[in-house]
């Protein structure tokens, strides 16, 4: 009781009516989507055949584009965080870039890169056959531009924690070293590696400026949901709303669902227990 | 089968310059301060740090030879390497632990499993197999490093500081456990510790190692008897002198001269014992004590009856005098007095 009293005495005013209006700023927008839901019109609008095949095709990209993320961007994390070599810190500005580049820009570079004209994308197209704009491919490629970041600061970040040693102990048992990086490095950063996935995971399902730059807005092949959202607020504002709320109850949903290993905490967890 | 290693590796500014040779079922203690180079030995023998040049062969295998450019790596030697702070796996049960090297090895798993199960009997911790390693006590969590690192039958184990991570309570009893394994081990045991009890009690043999050099060899009692370096002098809680002798005197490379007693010409260690020194406010005039050495008090530490006297000066020295002289002589920190040594009561011999 008294323990709580001098917890609150020592509360910083100041800072406690920031962080509220904070906590509003968050919240506010929220309940403005809530309050002008809608309702009784909101399952016609979900069941309608455009929205579904937009949801589905967020929901496969995106899940591609976080597979692409963990597939290249654990061994890149890997290379950061363990390999010495000249120009790492260049390396890792230029890979983790897209994070802080406007979306709209990574698409433009995209498409100058891999577009019919592009440097890779002339011969992809001249000698495989193979366009990636306006394609499926290319809102995967677009996401995982933008997401797979994410990853890769998550994973390194765990990876500089681990203590080398085990991996060390690994390798004196007679393990290889792509035995010691499956049994003892993989277990050890799980819970860094499921957050980080998640993290891109969520970059990629709300990828718009990136997507819509280098894949275009084809209904059925290329038309994710922020896509559909933002244009259905021209035509018809109900459905944005609807559509909004869904990629609000996704995300949210698998937010709480791993709530336990989301980044810090999670994180944390992991490498105490490994270290212990 | 032995153990012949030639290592020059450079860490930082630790230049480490060893040979040694160790026999199968010897056991051989590294001993010496911190930053003496002990753990860098130790990573470079299990190849853990590629050495820069020199040769590393265990039997008849050349485990590292830059010079025609051999070199195994880790998990191609005959080797278990118990870490300081154990390094046991955290997301496996203890079982899993032990049976690692086996499996990694390509053993089936249920037989590795069996020779893990056999393992942890004999460390006594059975009831304990399907726990992970975060639930065990220190001790128990050695004795799992342990039983881990000789699961996979290696000819040459590897023990970094096997103790110390242990509080008083538990270490006599994991040494005494540690002391029988290593009685039933054939192979190679170099075992690295700045606990002089550890050595005495677990090494056949030990070697001083300090500033990447080892600077004295053989049995703790020689070694201990006549200490060559400053770290083995502390040790043993004497005070050392090296020098060059000639007409009963030895002479420091500072300049400083000790009158001694028998002692051969040419270069030499000399022994001052803290309790045959002592301390005057003036020099005596006319006295037999030949040694009469200035200096400043540091220290006072009592213990008990009697009190250290840390001395700086001409030589650093440590006197040990009892507390009712302290007091008659009203000793204090800053003090100048004089340290005397009857020449009879210095030891020396050659280095």
């Amino acid at each position: 009781m008294s323990n709580d009293r001098r917890t609150r005495s020592a509360l910083p005013v100041p800072a406690l009516v920031l962080a509220i209006i904070a906590v509003s700023f968050f919240a506010l927008p929220l309940i403005g989507l809530l309050w002008r839901a809608p309702w009784s019109r909101a399952a016609d609008y979900i069941s309608d055949d455009a929205s579904l095949t937009a949801l589905k095709l967020s929901l496969i990209c995106s899940l591609w584009a976080t597979a692409l993320s963990v597939l290249f961007g654990v061994p890149l994390a890997w290379l950061l965080a363990r390999v010495q070599f000249p120009g790492r810190g260049a390396v890792r500005a230029l890979c983790t870039l897209s994070m802080v580049l406007p979306p709209v820009v990574g698409g433009v570079a995209l498409f100058f890169a891999l577009g019919r004209r592009g440097i890779v994308g002339q011969y992809l197209d001249r000698w495989f056959d193979l366009r990636l704009p306006f394609t499926t491919a290319g809102v995967v490629l677009a996401q995982t531009f933008v997401a797979m970041p994410f990853l890769v600061v998550t994973v390194e970040a765990a990876l500089r924690q681990l203590d080398g040693r085990l991996e060390d102990a690994s390798r004196t048992l007679g393990a290889s070293p792509w035995y010691t990086f499956r049994r003892v490095t993989l277990p050890a950063i799980r819970p860094a590696l499921i957050a980080g996935a998640v993290l891109s995971w969520a970059r990629a399902l709300g990828e718009f400026g990136a997507t819509i730059t280098f894949a275009g807005n084809f209904p059925g092949t290329t038309q994710t949901m922020p896509i559909a959202v933002y244009l259905s607020l021209e035509t018809n504002p109900e459905k944005a709303i609807v559509l909004a709320l869904v990629l609000i109850a996704v995300s949210f949903a698998v937010l709480i669902g791993l709530r336990d290993r989301w980044l810090g905490g999670g994180g944390e967890r992991g490498t105490s227990r490994v270290t212990s | 089968m032995s153990l012949q290693a030639q290592i020059r590796h450079r860490v930082g500014t630790l230049q480490l310059d060893v040979d040694l040779e160790v026999q199968s079922g010897e056991v051989l203690a590294l001993l010496g301060p911190n930053g003496a180079g002990k753990t860098t030995l130790l990573r470079c023998l299990a190849g853990l740090s590629p050495i820069d040049t020199g040769c590393l062969s265990l039997g008849d295998v050349v485990l590292d030879a830059p010079g025609d450019g051999t070199f195994l790596p880790p998990d191609k030697r005959a080797i278990g390497f118990v870490f300081q702070d154990y390094m046991l796996f955290g997301q496996m049960t203890v079982l899993e632990n032990i049976a690692y090297g086996l499996r990694a090895r390509g053993m089936r798993a249920a037989e590795a499993r069996r020779i893990a199960s056999d393992w942890i009997e004999s460390v006594g911790l059975a009831e304990y197999s399907h726990q992970p390693p975060p639930s065990l006590s220190g001790g128990q969590a050695q004795r799992v490093a342990l039983a881990r690192a000789l699961a996979t039958s290696p000819s040459l184990l590897l023990l970094d500081e096997p103790l110390a991570a242990l509080d008083a309570g538990t270490r006599a009893a994991v040494r005494r456990d540690l002391r029988r394994h290593l009685d039933s081990f054939e192979g190679v045991v170099v075992l690295v510790t700045h606990d002089p009890v550890d050595a005495f009690a677990l090494a056949d043999r030990v070697a001083i190692l300090d500033g990447g050099r080892i600077v004295q060899s053989g049995t703790l009692a020689d070694v201990t008897a006549h200490p060559r370096s400053r770290y083995v002098a502390d040790l043993v809680g004497v005070n050392l002198v090296a020098g060059e002798v000639a007409d009963g005197i030895l002479t420091t490379s500072a300049g400083v001269v000790v009158a001694v007693a028998d002692a051969p010409v040419g270069p030499a260690f000399a022994i001052i014992r803290p309790h045959s020194i002592a301390l005057t406010r003036q020099t005596a005039a006319q006295s037999s004590v030949r040694n009469a050495w200035a200096g400043t008090i540091a220290e006072i530490d009592r213990l008990g009856d009697r009190a250290r006297v840390g001395i700086v000066g001409t030589l650093a020295l440590t006197a040990e005098i009892t507390t009712s002289s302290l007091d008659a002589l009203n000793l204090q920190i800053g003090d100048e007095i004089y340290a005397t040594v009857k020449a009879t009561d210095i030891e020396v011999y050659p280095a």
